[in-house]
């Protein structure tokens, strides 16, 4: 193993200071999250003191209440996880579908599509804001969750079938060739083999479109514009973040509400997620 | 007979010829059914037609329009503006500060953000599990991390009254978003912690794959750590770097979400816009629809460029499409 091999070499101090510096960079860079936690489960008065003090010695839940007990926080909330998980399902669906056909067949105008596929990527999706909110407006969507559905759907495919490629391009043609002579028809090769093969993947780029799909703000904030009953939580939590007094306990448990489901996902898939990069680029 | 990969302008790197990638067998059931990949392709089209390409096109419509509240509202007819609004933008010194400050912080961003991540990702193979694990950890968290509550985690962290950074460097009551360059400081700190995750994960998963052998020569050579990672790994890395630094460019030049929360929507008096942000106050906060699709037809054009610097990079290492 990588780890042993090292050991072996007679560089201890070296070691040990690399692996000290890693502990201070983890400590830092989880630091921010750290604070944000202990801000929320401080006292009020503690928050806005002049001496911050890294720890505390009354956590409370107060500004957990004041967030959940906020009007129809739950229902953001659930709007929320109602958008990204449609999104998810639906955009790994789909992107796989098309990733299978660029990758196992050829045809006219192939390569022109992959090109296409990346081009959509970098298209700046808050540039499309505009449009997209006329589009809405006269397809009769805004103010419903579909206006913040379709367009991240649109949006994450690209990256989607860029990166499912890879994965798809990995399972070995005789498998197919193999499934056919035992009469398996394609639509069974593609969802009961060749799609528990490429789960892995699936599960890395769902991650993108997750985060992509549960951050945003900016469609939320555009096409949300009347009916406060279909917002989304990045809306709620901009509720206790007023410019000039901002209601850091009330902001900080709100963040921590809205970290916590990307966070749960991010472990579950976690392993699944560096090897799948790790396959999605070696290729 | 299948069918070779042909394309307009024989853009094609096909296979190897006669690689093992073109097995007789398949080719009648294939040919059989042309439609079938059209079939597989007809859902991904259909949403990326009716919400990428038809937008896009409308952008395109509507930075040639006269398009303001007036029009939206019905109020007086749409005219026919030709570039009229590019016109308007061009001589606007506004935008030309806001290109030249998007493009700065973008370059900014990328190169702390690439540097962060492989440096971290070269420490990451030097330590064993327990360290290991604990920066992983640390990192996934920030990289899970939504913008939204980032950007208001560091607000708070660098907050002039009640945060510990000034604190702890004794800086009193300094306010960090009052400053042009202290406030684009402050955004920058927290794109790269968020960003920097996603660059050391893949480049780790990069050096995993590079043989040990390969790195205990050179360290048995004498190689110092810098020399390593010059002469051995990056080269090897190269793909990867490329993948990893093209994100970043497209994804940094798009900041919107930080520099909104975190600089109130663009600093005082407009200091800290970047243009996906000025963009959206041209068109929602003015109304000025037309002059707000401008900017993004420019935002476009740019990285289409950038783009096709990527193709030809990867074109370069003879990667096939």
């Amino acid at each position: 193993m990588n780890a042993t091999g090292f050991r072996r070499r007679p560089r201890r101090p070296r070691r040990l200071a690399a692996e000290a510096s890693a502990l201070v960079i983890a400590a830092v860079v989880a630091f921010p999250l750290y604070w944000m936690v202990l801000s929320a489960v401080r006292p009020a008065g503690e928050i806005e003191s002049a001496e911050p003090r890294p720890w505390t010695l009354a956590p409370t839940l107060d500004s957990f209440r004041r967030v959940l007990g906020q009007q129809e926080f739950g229902r953001y909330f659930l709007n929320s996880l109602v958008v990204a998980c449609t999104v998810v399902i639906a955009s790994a669906l789909i992107a796989f579908l098309a990733a299978t056909a660029v990758t196992r067949f050829r045809f006219r105008f192939r390569t022109t599509l992959l090109i296409m596929f990346l081009i959509a990527q970098m298209v700046p999706v808050e540039a499309l804001t505009i449009p997209l909110f006329f589009l809405m407006r006269d397809a009769g969507q805004l103010n419903t969750l579909g206006a913040l559905i379709l367009p991240h759907i649109a949006f994450s495919l690209p990256f989607a079938i860029w990166m499912l490629r890879g994965f798809v391009k990995a399972v070995p043609e005789s498998l197919e060739e193999a499934a056919q002579l035992d009469g398996a028809s394609r639509s069974r090769f593609l969802w009961q083999i060749l799609f528990p093969l490429v789960l892995p993947g699936l599960v890395a780029t769902s991650v993108f479109s997750f985060i992509s799909t549960w951050n945003d703000f900016l469609f939320a904030k555009s096409f949300i514009i009347s009916d406060t009953s279909r917002s989304t939580l990045p809306m709620a939590l901009l509720v206790f973040f007023k410019p000039e007094e901002p209601d850091w306990g009330g902001v900080m448990a709100a963040s921590t509400v809205m970290t916590i489901p990307v966070l749960v996902f991010f472990v579950l898939v976690q392993r699944r997620l560096v090897s799948g990069l790790g396959g999605a680029v070696k290729e | 007979m299948t069918p070779v990969p042909t394309s307009p302008g024989g853009t094609v790197r096909s296979r190897v010829r006669g690689g093992p990638t073109v097995p007789y067998p398949r080719a009648r059931p294939r040919r059989a059914a042309a439609w079938t990949p059209w079939l597989y392709l007809a859902p991904a089209l259909v949403v990326l037609g009716a919400l990428l390409v038809y937008p896009v096109g409308q952008l395109g419509l509507i930075s040639l329009l006269e398009y303001t509240q007036a029009q939206v509202s019905g109020g007086e007819p749409t005219s026919f503006r030709g570039i009229g609004n590019y016109a308007e933008l061009f001589s606007d010194a506004q935008f030309w500060q806001v290109l030249l400050a998007t493009v700065g912080f973008a370059a900014a961003c990328v190169v702390s953000t690439l540097a962060v991540g492989c440096a971290l990702a070269v420490l990451l193979t030097r330590v064993r599990a327990v360290p290991r694990l604990a920066l992983m950890l640390a990192a996934l968290g920030a990289w899970a991390t939504p913008a939204v509550t980032g950007s208001t985690v560091w607000l708070l962290l660098f907050d002039p009254d009640f945060g510990p950074v000034n604190r702890v460097l004794g800086l009193g009551d300094h306010s960090w978003t009052y400053g042009r360059y202290s406030a684009f400081f402050l955004v920058l700190l927290e794109v790269v912690w968020c960003s920097f995750p996603f660059v050391m994960v893949t480049v780790y998963a990069g050096i995993r794959a590079v043989p040990s052998e390969v790195l205990e020569a050179a360290a048995l050579d004498g190689a110092s750590q810098w020399r390593i990672w010059r002469s051995v790994l990056a080269p090897m890395l190269r793909p990867i770097l490329v993948v990893v630094t093209i994100q970043s460019i497209i994804w940094d030049f798009k900041v919107f979400t930080q520099i909104y929360v975190m600089t109130g929507g663009g600093g005082i008096a407009g200091q800290n816009l970047v243009l996906n942000v000025y963009a959206y106050q041209k068109a929602f906060a003015a109304s000025e629809y037309s002059l707000g699709s401008a900017i993004g037809v420019v935002m476009l054009v740019i990285l289409l460029a950038i783009t096709l610097v990527y193709l030809r990079l990867l074109r370069g290492q003879g990667e096939e499409l």
